[in-house]
């Protein structure tokens, strides 16, 4: 009943797929520091923010097995997780949105 | 000892996981999921009172209005510890770490939990969190309260936060390995026939339970790294004067910390659940209310944590939502507190000390549930906010809600964990006598609170008035606390003098009464296969030769 747990992702060597994830993440860290010196104006934030979020999502899909996972569950725990920090997110930002003075 | 010789040589003594192996190793790297429950109950109880300990200080302090017994500093590192400690160390663990993970496998038929070592590792955590913040309190102290808001505790105070917040960290993961390891095995090891709708309700709160630890407490565990960045490194995400925003920690810090209000509460709800069909001899009334209102608890909790936020200078907008949501929360308590009395109704009520419990949770956990409605109201909020209105509402939900049940529960499975009765009337009495002590210490703080009484201050000497009712509450904060002392003196006689219990005492339903008391380390001696509803109590009373027929 309860077999189909471990089998997604132990096909093909992974090692390749790992080093070349944390490359990627490494080259997106150098460019963020980069990135940190120019002067964009407000889109300094929206730049580190879509980097950061790039890596996360890296980081999920394949040192955390998402991708290829199969599984109905681990797609609900996901989207679950996504759906509270944008609970968190969005309700701060009903504080946020509406100060008057600020 | 002569009565021994008249037992028989050849009565061997059964196999129960108790008696497998012996030696200290055979408990520090035990992966069976029931001695790790009772590792457990033992480090919380030492931090219990701990805990307790604290809590006597400051209300020998409050007894008279000068500050005398302890320095104004000393006063708040008390009530900062008393709080650390009763709500990371004691109650957060409580009722999943030591009757969940004894419960939850038997109670749907597993072996064990579904990851046993990860289940020993994190008691490993919660010892290292302990031992640090142990330390931490005997080198010094933290004086930001529970809820160490920024600036204080990034810019100013120069107490040991930082090493406390390090405890709480780790204490922090090993609540999300028992929340992992709850919902796995929930999910994947179900005896067969073990369906949703057939699983008992504590297993619904324990889901719903855990759900909260997962999602939650990583954001309490960010909180913690960015404050303690901030405060070595200065980095400007709290600092205005760096851009930073001052609020921005509340509203992470809350966003943890009121669904963890339900992480304490809702395992005992489940509790409860489990105790009052028993002793009224009914089904539960409305069983798919019951469990989804859980579920509902966990997800809207996470909608309402602002509430804590409405003077702290948050727009006005954001006020009205949060309150309009806290009052959406208390619906499905209500749905739970209904059903309940529902269950009761026309029942053949037992008064054994299980049920009192259950009582005491009953009414105390509606009064705390119906004041945190008066403090979710913007104009109410404003007049009671920081004083001992809100001190007395906590205490009514989380000590004599939470605390209560996980009493009950603790009565009410001694017997299958011990395999020894307690003593039936010492229980009773106990029960009464922490039910009279906790309003006693209580009630008097709400209208304390109403009066105006701030809380955390250690001084009233300018309203000596505030006297009497203060006095009233250290007095019953002695009886309670002999209400607690009686318990652990009467459950540890019981381990070696009290009767052997049968496998079910109360003539309970449940799966976990259908093995031994106490069981073998594999639970049951063959895979249960169930057939039947949850609560089948009528069907339990009902003549003997109907019993073995299967319903459901
Ligand atoms: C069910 C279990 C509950 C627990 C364990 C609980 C616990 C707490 C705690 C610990 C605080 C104090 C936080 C602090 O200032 O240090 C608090 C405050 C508060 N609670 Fe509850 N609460 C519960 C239920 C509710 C409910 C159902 C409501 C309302 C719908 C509610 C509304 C509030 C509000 C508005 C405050 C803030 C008071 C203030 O500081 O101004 N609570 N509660
Ligand atoms: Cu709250």
């Amino acid at each position: 009943m309860a077999d189909h747990s471990v089998s997604a992702h132990s096909k093909s060597s992974p090692l390749k797929l790992y080093f070349g994830v944390w490359a990627t993440l490494l080259l997106l860290t150098y460019v963020t520091y980069r990135v940190a010196f120019l002067e964009l104006g407000p889109f300094n934030s929206v730049v580190a923010l879509v980097i950061a979020a790039i890596k996360a999502t890296l980081v999920a899909l394949f040192f955390m097995h998402v991708w290829r996972a199969g599984e109905k569950f681990i797609k609900a725990v996901i989207l679950t997780s996504l759906f509270f920090l944008l609970l968190l997110l969005g309700l701060t930002m009903a504080d946020y949105m509406t100060r008057p003075w600020s | 000892m002569s009565a021994t010789n008249v037992v028989p040589q050849q009565q061997f003594e059964r196999e129960t996981y108790l008696n497998k192996v012996y030696g200290m190793w055979s408990w520090l790297l035990t992966t069976d999921h029931k001695r790790i429950a009772l590792l457990y109950l033992i480090s919380i109880t030492f931090f219990f009172f701990i805990g307790g300990f604290f809590a006597l200080l400051i209300r020998l302090e409050l007894l008279t209005p000068a500050g005398d017994l302890v320095q104004a500093d000393t006063y708040n590192k008390l009530f900062t510890q008393h709080g650390m400690v009763m709500v990371f160390f004691f109650l957060i663990p409580s009722i999943p770490a030591v009757l969940g993970n004894f419960l939850v496998p038997m109670m749907i038929g597993a072996k064990d939990l579904a990851f046993p070592r990860i289940n020993l590792l994190s008691w490993y955590l919660y010892i290292i969190g302990g031992v640090i913040m142990l330390h931490c309190m005997m080198t010094g102290g933290v004086d930001t309260g529970w809820t160490f808001y920024v600036p204080f505790s990034t810019n100013y105070t120069n107490t040991k936060f930082v090493e406390a917040g390090i405890a709480i960290f780790i204490a922090g993961f090993s609540s999300i390995l028992t929340g992992l390891n709850f919902v796995v095995t929930i999910h994947r090891m179900r005896a067969p026939g073990m369906t949703w709708s057939r699983l008992p309700l504590f297993i619904w709160a324990h889901y719903a339970t855990s759900i909260i630890q997962l999602l939650g407490t990583p954001v309490i565990a960010i909180t913690i790294v960015l404050v303690a960045c901030e405060r070595a490194l200065h980095l400007g995400i709290f600092d205005p004067r760096l851009g930073g925003d001052p609020l921005l920690f509340q509203h992470l810090f809350w966003f943890y910390s009121h669904p963890a209000v339900y992480i304490m509460i809702l395992p005992s709800m489940g509790v409860v659940t489990e105790i009052i069909p028993c002793f009224s001899r009914k089904r539960i009334f409305g069983y798919s209310f019951v469990a989804f209102s859980s579920i509902a608890i966990a997800v809207f909790g996470f909608l309402v944590w602002a509430h804590h936020m409405f003077v702290a200078g948050m727009s006005v907008y954001a006020g009205l939502v949060f309150s309009f949501l806290s009052y959406a929360v208390a619906v499905p308590s209500a749905i739970k507190v209904f059903n309940w009395t529902a269950t009761l109704y026309k029942g053949s009520i037992h008064y054994d000390a299980p049920m009192l419990y259950a009582f005491g949770f009953l009414g105390l956990f509606t009064i705390g549930g119906l004041t945190g409605l008066f403090l979710a109201a913007l104009g109410i909020n404003v007049h009671v906010t920081d004083t001992y209105f809100v001190v007395a509402h906590f205490h009514y939900i989380m000590v004599g809600g939470a605390v209560m049940g996980y009493l009950g529960g603790i009565h009410f499975w001694w017997p299958k964990i011990s395999g020894k009765l307690y003593p039936e009337g010492w229980a009773r009495l106990a029960a009464l006598i922490v039910f009279l002590g906790f309003n006693l210490t209580f009630f008097p703080q709400f209208v304390l609170g109403y009066m105006g009484m701030p809380r955390r201050y250690w001084d009233y000497s300018h309203m000596p008035e505030f006297q009497v009712l203060n006095v009233l509450s250290t007095a019953g904060a002695t009886v309670l606390g002999v209400g607690y002392l009686l318990p652990m003196i009467y459950l540890l006689w019981s381990m070696r003098y009290g009767k052997p219990a049968s496998d079910n005492p109360w003539n309970a339903a449940g799966l976990e009464w259908k093995t031994s008391s106490p069981p073998p380390t594999d639970n049951f001696k063959e895979e249960p296969v169930v057939t039947w509803e949850a609560y089948n109590y009528e069907e339990l009373d009902a003549p003997p030769q109907a019993l073995e027929v299967p319903v459901g």
